[in-house]
């Protein structure tokens, strides 16, 4: 009888999960659509706009007078670069967010992302350097930061609580070092300097978006690949280590793994305020309770940064760069955060 | 007999410690003075003794002397600004009874600058007078806010809680100030250049018509020592000895308040110093704001002149923006303060 009972909660518990994981698929082809469809408005809307059949014949490669040039070179690749860095910086972010279990310890908060801006200014305009060279240097320096911040937090194990405030006083430091950077080179225009104090797609190029598409396949797939072993890290490190997981190897894998997404993507668009810290928190809200919501929080971020991008050229009064509405986006949602986290007495 | 011999050592070791607090008040105003001096002769062109006499009175015939003449309101500017700076960040540190608090931090001074770039795009404010009105006011708007914000709920005003609540704060308003310059190219080179200014362009004329502020600030802070050490033992202690807890609260926020918000209109916003300069006094003369206070704003005087004077002499021949140097001092002593609180504190 207790046989009977158990086989019939197995099969309930089975069907559960079947009909999560359906629940999760459905989701996820519902959040590609979006995606896309917010790609096709981008790419046919602006200062003229390309009809559907025009903008199909532009992307299968025929000579379309008028839309071409404007779609081709101009648009394409900024929503293409959008969605990238969107991505990584929402997948880097979610990866932080589960490791440390807390919803403010993403990479722009901690200063991971001030890391890697500093270094990527500092090769640029110091340095003279562009190209791969930049990546690499922001991905070490990023990988240097989060060091570091370990490092000091560590006092008999490492708190949350610590690590976001070193976090916060690190990144004032490196966004000091930004503008004393920027400052030693006024032939740059405001542009330049925006990018790298806000983040933004302007003067996008489909080259510059090679590297981001190389670390979102390597880091990402990385982390896909070994998703068991952080949800497994998601129930606390002795539970994680009772359970069998290599904890070390894992956890520094995951923390490189996203270190990278968010510095490679730093070093092309800059340190886009928000998305990596709001991408999390919204997918959670949209996947409901369960598994960690990665592949969502990589498809928040690439809507967040089309729609902000957007938002920023045609929508508002003047042209912003994307950091600048993501920014303004993100801080009053950090705000309900900590109203939020007030009223029900838990930590934030 | 016993109660009187334990006053009598009680007594002594106030005096004792009193006399420790006089030697480093002397001390204090002895390195304001040197670092004064310095920062008159240190720069990209250094200057000798007669030169540096000659131009405190007045003469511009050398170059040297010219130098001199330029060096002088810098270094009285500094001296205001870094002191307003370091006795709001004792106040608030008093007020909010917390290790971490202080105007950058809080979010105080970015609210200031909002408030100044506002002012400038929207209402064409052009003079230092309106300047000072709206920092003031916009000093103050971010303080209450981010302090509501930060002691909802429960367990009040957790460091954590302030911390990034000002954190927040700071962020939209640099977004809504970035928005709010970047479509006016007619006033994006003023903004910059009174954001990255500092205190190196500092003159007489500009000093003036924030000294009015300053120095109600200065009093109000300085007047509500007593009640800050009552509030130090606990709101309802505080109340049991007397205090009237929401005024004395208010009053030094106000104080508070006005210096940091007439800092930031002449020097735009400078961090850290507020968050540092308590904390080192604190080891040098103990937990009682009647001394801390003072102390608080000698010391503040005395880094800011130290660190515009790095600033002049690390990136000769240009100069570096005295808050990133304040920035790259105060950071480490802000890390160094978490490190030292155990979790349950913060």
């Amino acid at each position: 009888m207790t046989a009977a009972a158990d086989t019939g909660a197995a099969e309930r518990i089975a069907g559960l999960r079947l009909s999560r994981r359906r629940a999760r698929i459905r989701l996820v082809a519902v959040m590609c659509g979006l995606v896309v469809a917010v790609l096709g408005l981008t790419l046919a809307t602006g200062p003229t706009m390309t009809t559907p059949s025009e903008l199909l014949r532009v992307l299968a490669g025929h000579y379309v007078p008028g839309a071409g040039f404007a779609v081709r070179e101009l648009r394409l690749p900024r929503a293409v670069l959008s969605i990238l860095t969107g991505m990584s910086f929402g997948l880097g972010g979610v990866i932080f967010q589960t490791l440390l279990r807390n919803p403010l310890a993403s990479p722009d908060i901690i200063g991971i992302s001030a890391g890697s801006s500093a270094a990527a200014v500092f090769a640029i305009v110091i340095l003279g350097w562009s190209g791969p060279a930049v990546s690499v240097t922001a991905v070490i320096a990023g990988l240097g930061v989060a060091l570091l911040i370990y490092l000091l937090a560590w006092r008999d194990g490492v708190s949350g609580t610590r690590l976001i405030l070193v976090g916060i006083g690190l990144s004032a430091m490196l966004d000091s070092l930004i503008a004393y950077v920027l400052s030693r080179a006024p032939a740059w225009t405001l542009q330049d300097a925006l990018r790298w104090l806000t983040g933004s797609v302007n003067g996008a190029t489909l080259a510059e978006a090679l590297p981001v598409l190389v670390s979102l396949t390597v880091f990402g797939g990385l982390l896909l690949a070994r998703r068991g072993n952080l949800e497994a890290m998601r129930l606390g490190d002795d539970t994680a280590a009772a359970l069998g997981v290599p904890l070390a190897v894992d956890k520094v894998l995951a923390v490189m793994a996203a270190v990278g997404l968010i510095a490679v993507a730093t070093a092309v668009s800059g340190p886009v305020a928000f998305v990596a810290f709001l991408s999390g928190p919204v997918a959670g809200r949209i996947a409901g309770p369960g598994r960690a919501p990665l592949i969502p929080a990589a498809l928040v971020g690439a809507l967040l940064m089309l729609l902000g991008d957007y938002a920023g050229q045609h929508l508002l009064a003047g042209r912003y760069p994307v950091g600048v509405v993501t920014g303004a986006l993100g801080a009053p949602y950090l705000i309900y955060l900590i109203v939020r986290s007030n009223r029900t007495g838990r930590e934030p | 007999m016993t109660t009187v011999e334990a006053t009598g050592v009680t007594l002594d070791r106030l005096r004792r410690s009193r006399r420790g607090r006089v030697v480093w008040l002397a001390v204090v105003v002895l390195t304001l003075a040197c670092a004064c001096l310095l920062s008159v002769g240190l720069g990209t062109r250094a200057v000798g003794w007669g030169d540096i006499l000659a131009g405190m009175s007045g003469t511009t015939e050398t170059m040297a002397q010219a130098v001199v003449a330029v060096r002088v309101p810098r270094t009285v500017l500094a001296v205001l600004a870094g002191g307003a700076l370091g006795l709001a960040g004792a106040v608030m540190q008093g007020v909010t009874r917390n290790p971490l608090a202080d105007p950058g931090i809080l979010g105080v001074n970015a609210g200031a600058a909002m408030a100044v770039v506002i002012g400038m795009a929207w209402f064409g404010m052009q003079t230092l007078g309106a300047f000072l009105w709206t920092a003031i006011l916009g000093a103050g708007i971010a303080a209450c806010f981010v302090y509501a914000i930060g002691s909802l709920g429960r367990g009040g005003a957790t460091p954590l809680k302030l911390a990034l609540a000002g954190a927040a704060t700071s962020i939209a308003a640099a977004s809504f100030t970035m928005a709010t310059v970047l479509p006016r190219n007619d006033i994006a080179g003023g903004v910059r250049s009174w954001q990255i200014g500092g205190i190196g362009g500092a003159s007489f004329d500009a000093i003036l018509p924030c000294l009015p502020f300053l120095a109600i600030g200065l009093v109000l802070c300085l007047l509500s020592a007593r009640s800050l050490n009552l509030l130090a033992l606990g709101d309802d202690a505080a109340a049991g000895l007397g205090a009237r807890v929401a005024w004395a609260r208010g009053a030094a926020a106000l104080g508070a308040v006005l210096l940091c918000g007439a800092t930031t209109a002449i020097c735009g916003p400078i961090g850290f110093v507020g968050l540092v300069v308590p904390h080192a006094c604190r080891l040098l003369v103990g937990v009682d704001h009647r001394w801390l206070l003072p102390f608080s704003a000698l010391t503040g005087g005395i880094l800011l002149i130290i660190a515009d004077v790095i600033g002049r002499i690390v990136a000769r021949p240009s100069e570096m923006d005295v808050g990133i140097v304040t920035a790259f001092v105060g950071a480490p002593v802000f890390i160094w303060i978490v490190r030292q609180r155990r979790v349950r504190d913060l």
